[in-house]
């Protein structure tokens, strides 16, 4: 007699709307005699996105009330953490949704494919955020990647596209193998692949032989350090980065992270919490390759989307430092970190897609000189952009670095603290370089580029969204602190 | 003949081990999707045998997990594979060298 598991639908409900959305676009597309409009479908899609983002607010009124569950047989966890990292994916959809259309215009590649992909691949990284038991996270992780895989590869009039595509594609699936390995070896050290009874194994017993805990926790940790693009795992990043379609750039760096952080922290720091001083030395590698590389390699870079795959690679250092302090505070801020970088680099993608003009490919850092000065709004946008990448004072990344730093430095670890703040002035150079290319003296006879009206808004919204909260930015660190504290045990 | 479980084991990390390094080395990229297919297999292979020895069905529910996803990885792999193979006529992954690096 099989027992079919109780099923709570609020906490299922946002992977539901994606993914029911998805297909529902699918099918009537097939079905069909003439063709969807791309416009209907964006408008459809962004109401999708924004219904999540109301679910998730329901959520987590629900979860202030009621407290944090698990539901179908402890599969899925209903917690504020998850909540949050699902509003900061239905945002990110929202925004490439809107990017992508403007581009698809831009580049005649109009269709609803990038819709029903963005839509599904979405409901991927939110179900990465929202799992408890590591083959969900591995499903998660594949129903993202795979609708990335595609997503990459959209643009048909450039070879570099596909050849990213498969690039992303081969090194992906190499992830995804090591990942669910890791998976098997723990599930044979611990009789479980449930994250929650997971924590509690390691609680309870003491491993007189942990050789095969450690392999599996070790391998899952290389097959996220891949997701999110850590040195030395990060190769792939700079080629995938330059030959994906723009938007579709900014959304690989914001939900991709998202959905790979939190289940990165439910798997290190629920789920082998009791180990963390194991991990730390690895994490404690990762970071300082991360951010020093990072940095060090993006000022050699010419080609912006390059630059911009470097500068994340040193942002994931960043986001790295809230798991190895691993306490409460770490947790809230590597969330914030991950939150606030969504709108910021998914705007910046916005404002490079822009640049790229019809053909995707003006990405060279010379293309921007002098366009501070030709269009000032525009310049100044992404000049913010930039100095919040930077950690600027008064923007939101300077709070974002801050508090990462600042958990880092409270759970001992001042090196690290040290070491990732030096990377992060070397960053600074290349955005500066960057800034000062911008009000550059222009060149004589160059074209205004047109802002279309939905990436015109998402570029606002990002820009706000760095000013508003660089200078108040207590509301979004109090939801994250929240968060936090719902998710500990 | 009973048959330890650790061998099975070594096999399956035998396994995972030849399509690691079929994957680093080779550069047909249908080569190097049979060996992604080969690692996953290998991971199949482990969750059974520890299903087994733990006499715990959930080892065995994963497996179908993951030969699920490993189909619906290759075709989109194919796809893209495809893709290029119109535009060049090579699944070698040296001839694509548009990007450096």
């Amino acid at each position: 007699m099989i027992k079919i598991p109780s099923v709570h639908y609020l906490a299922i409900a946002p992977v539901l709307i994606f993914f029911g959305a998805s297909l529902a676009l699918l099918v009537t597309s097939a079905l069909r005699r003439s063709r969807l409009s791309a416009t209907a479908a964006t408008v459809f899609s962004a109401k999708c996105s924004l219904a999540v983002v109301v679910v998730a607010v329901f959520q987590w009124l629900y979860v202030s009330q009621h407290g944090a569950s698990e539901t179908i047989s402890h599969a899925i966890v209903l917690d504020r953490f998850g909540s949050m990292a699902t509003v900061a994916v239905a945002l990110g959809t929202l925004l490439t949704i809107l990017v992508a259309r403007d581009w698809a215009i831009r580049t005649k590649l109009l269709g609803i494919e990038n819709h029903i992909l963005i839509m599904a691949t979405s409901a991927g990284a939110i179900m990465m955020a929202v799992a408890n038991d590591l083959v969900v996270i591995f499903l998660g992780l594949e129903i993202l990647s795979i609708g990335l895989y595609v997503l990459v590869a959209m643009d048909r009039h450039r070879a570099r596209s596909a050849e990213a595509a498969l690039k992303y594609f081969l090194l992906g699936g190499l992830a995804a193998a090591v990942f669910i390995y890791g998976v098997a070896i723990l599930y044979g050290a611990t009789g479980t692949t449930t994250i929650s009874t997971m924590s509690l194994f390691f609680a309870a017993n003491y491993l007189l032989h942990p050789g095969l805990a450690y392999l599996g926790g070790a391998l899952i940790l290389i097959a996220f350090a891949f997701k999110v693009a850590a040195v030395p795992f990060h190769n792939w990043a700079p080629d995938v980065y330059e030959g994906a379609p723009t938007p579709i750039t900014g959304y690989m760096a914001a939900v991709v992270k998202v959905g790979a952080f939190l289940g990165f922290i439910r798997v290190i720091l629920s789920g082998l919490g009791t180990n963390l001083d194991t991990w730390r030395p690895l994490l404690f590698a990762l970071i300082v390759l991360s951010t020093i590389v990072g940095a060090s390699v993006g000022l050699t870079q010419r080609n912006v989307k390059r630059l911009l795959a470097y500068s994340s690679i040193n942002q994931a250092g960043f986001m790295l430092l809230g798991l190895w302090a691993g306490t409460g505070r770490g947790i809230a801020s590597t969330l914030f970190f991950v939150c606030t970088y969504v709108p910021v680099i998914i705007a910046t993608f916005a404002i490079v897609g822009l640049v790229g003009g019809a053909t995707d490919d003006q990405h060279d850092i010379e293309s921007y000189r002098g366009l501070g000065r030709r269009q000032p709004w525009l310049g100044a946008a992404l000049a913010l952009l930039l100095l919040s990448q930077l950690g600027a004072p008064f923007t939101l990344g300077f709070f974002a670095k801050f508090s990462v730093v600042a958990a880092v430095m409270d759970a001992g670890g001042t090196t690290l603290g040290v070491i990732t703040m030096i990377s992060a002035a070397i960053a600074a150079a290349f955005y500066l370089r960057w800034t000062q290319i911008l009000f550059a003296d222009p060149e004589p006879d160059q074209a205004r580029l047109k802002v279309p009206g939905a990436t015109g808004f998402v570029i606002a919204f990002g820009v706000a969204v760095v000013v508003v909260f660089g200078i108040w930015p207590t509301p979004i660190m109090w939801l994250c602190q929240h968060a936090a504290i719902s998710f500990l045990p | 003949m009973n048959v330890p479980a650790a061998w099975y084991l070594v096999l399956a990390a035998v396994l995972f081990g030849i399509g690691g390094y079929g994957l680093v080395t080779r550069r047909s990229a249908l080569i190097m999707f049979m060996c992604l297919e080969l690692m996953l297999n290998a991971v199949n292979l482990t969750f059974v045998t520890f299903s087994r020895t733990l006499s715990d069905i959930g080892g065995q529910a994963s497996v179908f997990f993951v030969m699920v996803v490993a189909a619906a990885e290759v075709t989109v792999g194919l796809g893209i594979v495809v893709a290029i193979f119109r535009r060049r006529s090579t699944t070698s992954v040296d001839e694509l060298s548009e990007m450096k690096g």
